[in-house]
């Protein structure tokens, strides 16, 4: 009788929690999405300096620390007309933009404190115990952040309509947002080049006898040519649970596919198994 | 008898052998371990650099993840690695208190703490093959379900993970030797050397909890590793990355807090289940040590952790601000609630306490102010800043914060609440340690008057921070909480201090052991459940912070679950694990009760021995 009522008392002290966490707003945080890409060709400055804006609040994650709440300087709060010359002034900055004149000493300095933050720490916004020599703010180009070189002149381009400065930095071009897309995507793959590398970056010898591997988690693909047509093999990735081989059962198969293939990679790898009548291919 | 004599003493001596080539052997494989990991190391940054270069980490596809029977992965993974963490928290807590109690029962010569020294010792004995099995279980899914991950730390920590294992055994090896070793050296010097098997048990269990702890900070804040990934470093940098120390501290007390509270629900249990005034006696006074080992953890916890959150934020800002003003944010407010029930039952089941002397009614009429305190710290500590309202309700109130309300739920007020929370969950234990005590020295008076004097000064110096630190910006809000640390450490250090000399020799009242009521029995189990819920809830945060990365900013996290779960969902995860546990706990102190359980014989049954 004891142990039923602490049981008992326990279970209801813990439902109390779990209904408490439920009753809380609720929101899952996915992985952030990789950013349509932007039309930088035919991108002119108002645009480049929208952009930027883009950037300070959303990849960029400059707003989360620039602004009204102390952690860094609020650069959309502060004149910067004033601020940045009288930095460039400081004795103790001795970074690159010293060797620089006018409008391109203000964007390399801006640029130094995206890629290098270190190199000179506003007072009072260094880490702790460091004395103002170390900046607590990451770099941008690298990880989490990896801003490309075009998305850095358009965060420059923003800072520096923001302080009424001219724009120094120049206009991207069209072959500028493959670059980028090619530096800041690092989350994927690109897609197979052939039937033979789809079927292997989707680990479809695992469960299936193909290449020899002798797999009988699903049914054999050895002649599978033989036995279904092109659009059947399609509907069996795209849609394993539709149609279920005589021996298997369902739900053993991915069903996220026509997620993560691209249309060449199916394409390919139908091709190959519509091709496999004799066996000798899989061999 | 001469032959048995000879026999005893050929066996004693053949124990002595024994013990000393287990000795030499302990102290030989310490001596090799760094020698046996500069090797490894020096082979394999040999190897990497010789034959590929600085290889990056690799960067995981989709398809490199299995999935098995369509069952998430990740929750697999979730479920074994906090069953694997409740229970080896348990097991590495247990014994360090024990040679605590063991210490004291040596140096006072009062017997009834190394009977209950060992008692804990036998619940956890039981525990610690489900702690290898569901370590081993975890191990596997990992190598199952994350092959790429897991690849790449091993990398990393090369032949670190064979020292791990090598620890494991010497662990086990250690743990049984302390346990069945227990009788057989229980008095004189042979005492000594019993605690001395005991430290050496509890210096390979911290180890093995500081290298794992390694593991699971790198893949945080990653150290020995460019950007890329690739390994530039000794194991010993990636083992000392930025969050390993905070993280190290606070799992060490986090541990004997929440050992403390389990042994004290098994005293509970059997407090409620005794069927005479001796037993519930002495399980009343092993939920009472039970319970201030729970407490004498989780005071400085708070203190622990917010030096953790500290260094979050020293690494990566957005990290910190994604723990404590991003999405993460409502979960301190859950966490608040299962604070404020751990302080509030700790609290109770002492003012019940008071009950155990007649001096203790002496006691009674400042539990309600105290009380009031603790209620009060507990509704600040929950209220939130920013409220999820209706466009009409957002009118009404003329903003998304309540005019009176919202400065309540910010930093500094909520500074306030916990430090004066803490200060005063003390003073319950302080009432409760003179509630048998009167004061006999010269200088009683002027210590008291110091002691109330510090309570004062430091409650004073808490809030004045804390209303300081509400019309600051935010970075000197977060200096504000400085002087309130100090001070909340600074009454429980200098009041205890003061009060072991004031009552040192003093004269002792009776304490009746067993006068407490069932309802405060169950103040025990509040804490267990309520820091098996925490300890699942502040893991869930912990790895939340890595976001979409299983090594933050090294490798990306590409697998179908790159996503932090919703709290809703978090919860029912939290929930169905802390039941797993809960029954496997009911289950083991079954077994150990089980084990003191004898049958009787046909004789005892029927003495006359006549047949009915």
């Amino acid at each position: 009788m004891t142990l039923i009522k602490v049981l008992l008392f326990s279970v209801l002290i813990l439902f109390s929690y779990t209904f408490f966490a439920n009753i809380l707003p609720q929101v899952q945080s996915d992985a952030p999405e990789e950013e349509p890409p932007v039309a930088v060709g035919e991108m002119d400055q108002e645009g480049q300096i929208a952009w930027g804006e883009k950037l300070f609040t959303g990849k960029g994650t400059c707003a989360l620390c620039h602004n009204n709440l102390g952690r860094a300087p609020d650069l959309l709060k502060m004149d910067m007309s004033t601020s940045f010359p009288a930095r460039l002034a400081d004795n103790r900055y001795q970074g690159v933009a010293k060797a620089e004149q006018g409008i391109k000493a203000i964007e390399a300095y801006i640029r130094e404190s995206m890629v290098d933050p270190s190199a000179y720490v506003v007072k009072g916004f260094g880490k702790k115990g460091s004395n103002d020599t170390v900046s607590p703010m990451p770099k941008v180009s690298g990880p989490p952040i990896s801003l490309s070189e075009t998305e850095e002149n358009a965060l420059i381009a923003f800072l520096e309509d923001k302080g009424g400065f001219d724009i120094s930095v120049a206009l991207p071009k069209a072959d500028d947002a493959q670059a980028a897309a090619d530096e800041g995507d690092d989350s994927e793959e690109g897609p197979a080049e052939s039937a033979e590398a789809a079927i292997g970056k989707f680990g479809c010898a695992a469960c299936h006898n193909l290449f020899e591997s002798g797999a009988e988690i699903g049914p054999e693909l050895v002649a599978v040519g033989k036995r279904l047509s092109a659009e059947d093999i399609r509907q069996s990735i795209l849609d394993p649970n539709q149609a279920i081989a005589k021996g298997f059962e369902a739900d053993n198969m991915p069903g996220d596919y026509s997620e993560q293939m691209r249309v060449s990679e199916l394409e390919m790898i139908v091709e190959y198994l519509k091709n496999l009548e004799s066996g000798e291919a899989a061999q | 008898m001469e032959y048995d004599a000879q026999m005893t003493h050929i066996q004693k001596s053949k124990i002595g052998q024994n013990r000393l080539i287990g000795f030499c052997l302990v102290a030989f494989t310490l001596y090799l371990i760094p020698d046996i990991v500069a090797a490894a190391e020096h082979v394999t940054t040999t190897a990497i650099d010789g034959a590929a270069g600085l290889l990056p980490a690799p960067k995981p596809a989709r398809a490199d993840y299995m999935t098995v029977g369509g069952m998430s992965s990740r929750t697999i993974i979730w479920g074994l690695a906090q069953m694997h963490l409740f229970l080896a928290a348990f097991v590495l807590a247990v014994p360090f208190f024990v040679l605590c109690i063991e210490l004291t029962g040596k140096l006072t010569g009062d017997k009834r703490y190394d009977d209950m020294a060992y008692e804990f010792m036998k619940i956890s004995m039981a525990a610690y093959s489900f702690t290898a099995l569901f370590g081993g279980g975890l191990a596997i899914a990992l190598f199952l379900f994350y092959p790429t991950l897991m690849g790449y730390l091993m990398k990393v920590f090369r032949g670190q993970t064979l020292i791990y294992a090598l620890l494991f055994l010497g662990e086990s090896v250690f743990l049984y030797i302390y346990f069945y070793s227990w009788k057989a050296l229980r008095y004189g010097n042979r005492k000594w050397a019993h605690m001395s098997i005991g430290l050496i048990l509890n210096t390979v269990g911290l180890t093995l909890m500081f290298i794992a702890n390694a593991w699971a900070t790198f893949m945080m804040s990653p150290a020995g590793v460019d950007q890329t990934g690739a390994i530039t470093g000794t194991v010993w940098a990636a083992t000392r990355n930025p969050l390993w120390n905070p993280l190290n501290l606070h799992r060490f007390l986090a541990n004997i807090a929440y050992g403390g509270a389990i042994v004290g629900a098994y005293a509970a249990y059997r407090f409620l289940s005794a069927k005479s005034a001796e037993i519930r006696a002495h399980y009343d006074w092993m939920g009472y040590t039970s319970n201030i080992i729970a407490i004498i953890g989780f005071l400085p916890l708070p203190f622990a952790g917010y030096w953790l959150m500290a260094e979050i934020y020293a690494y990566s800002q957005q990290m910190g601000i994604t723990a404590m003003g991003g999405i993460l944010a409502w979960l301190f407010i859950i966490q608040a609630v299962l604070i404020g029930t751990i302080l509030l039952a700790a609290n109770y089941y002492l003012w019940c306490g008071l009950g155990r002397s007649e001096r203790g009614q002496h006691y009674t009429p400042y539990v309600k102010y105290i009380a009031i305190v603790i209620v009060g710290g507990f509704l600040v500590w929950v209220t939130p800043h920013s409220l999820i309202l209706t466009p009409q309700e957002l009118q009404q109130l003329g903003g998304p914060n309540h005019k009176l309300l919202g400065p309540l739920g910010i930093m500094p007020a909520k500074n306030i609440a916990v430090n004066l929370m803490l200060v005063f969950t003390f003073l319950s234990f302080q009432m409760f340690y003179r509630s048998s005590r009167v004061a006999t020295v010269s200088w009683a008076k002027q210590g008291q008057m110091f002691v109330v004097g510090l309570y004062i000064v430091g409650c004073i110096n808490i809030i004045g921070a804390g209303v300081y630190g509400y019309f600051t910006p935010t970075v000197y809000k977060v200096g504000a909480s400085v002087p309130q640390v100090v001070s909340t450490l600074s009454i429980i250090v200098f009041t205890g201090i003061v009060d072991y000399f004031m009552f040192k020799g003093s004269k002792k009242i009776s304490v009746q052991w067993g006068r407490m009521s069932t309802r405060s029995q169950y103040a025990l189990f509040v804490l267990p459940v309520a820091f098996t819920w925490l300890m699942a809830l502040m893991g869930y945060i912990r790895s939340s912070l890595r976001t979409n990365w299983h090594v933050y900013t090294i490798m990306k996290d590409n697998s179908p679950e790159a996503f932090i779960p919703t709290i809703g969902q978090a919860g029912n995860v939290i929930t169905i694990v802390t039941l797993s546990f809960m029954g496997l706990i009911l289950f083991i102190f079954w077994l150990s009760q089980l084990g003191t359980t004898e049958q009787a014989s046909d004789e005892d049954v029927n003495p006359a021995g006549g047949a009915t």
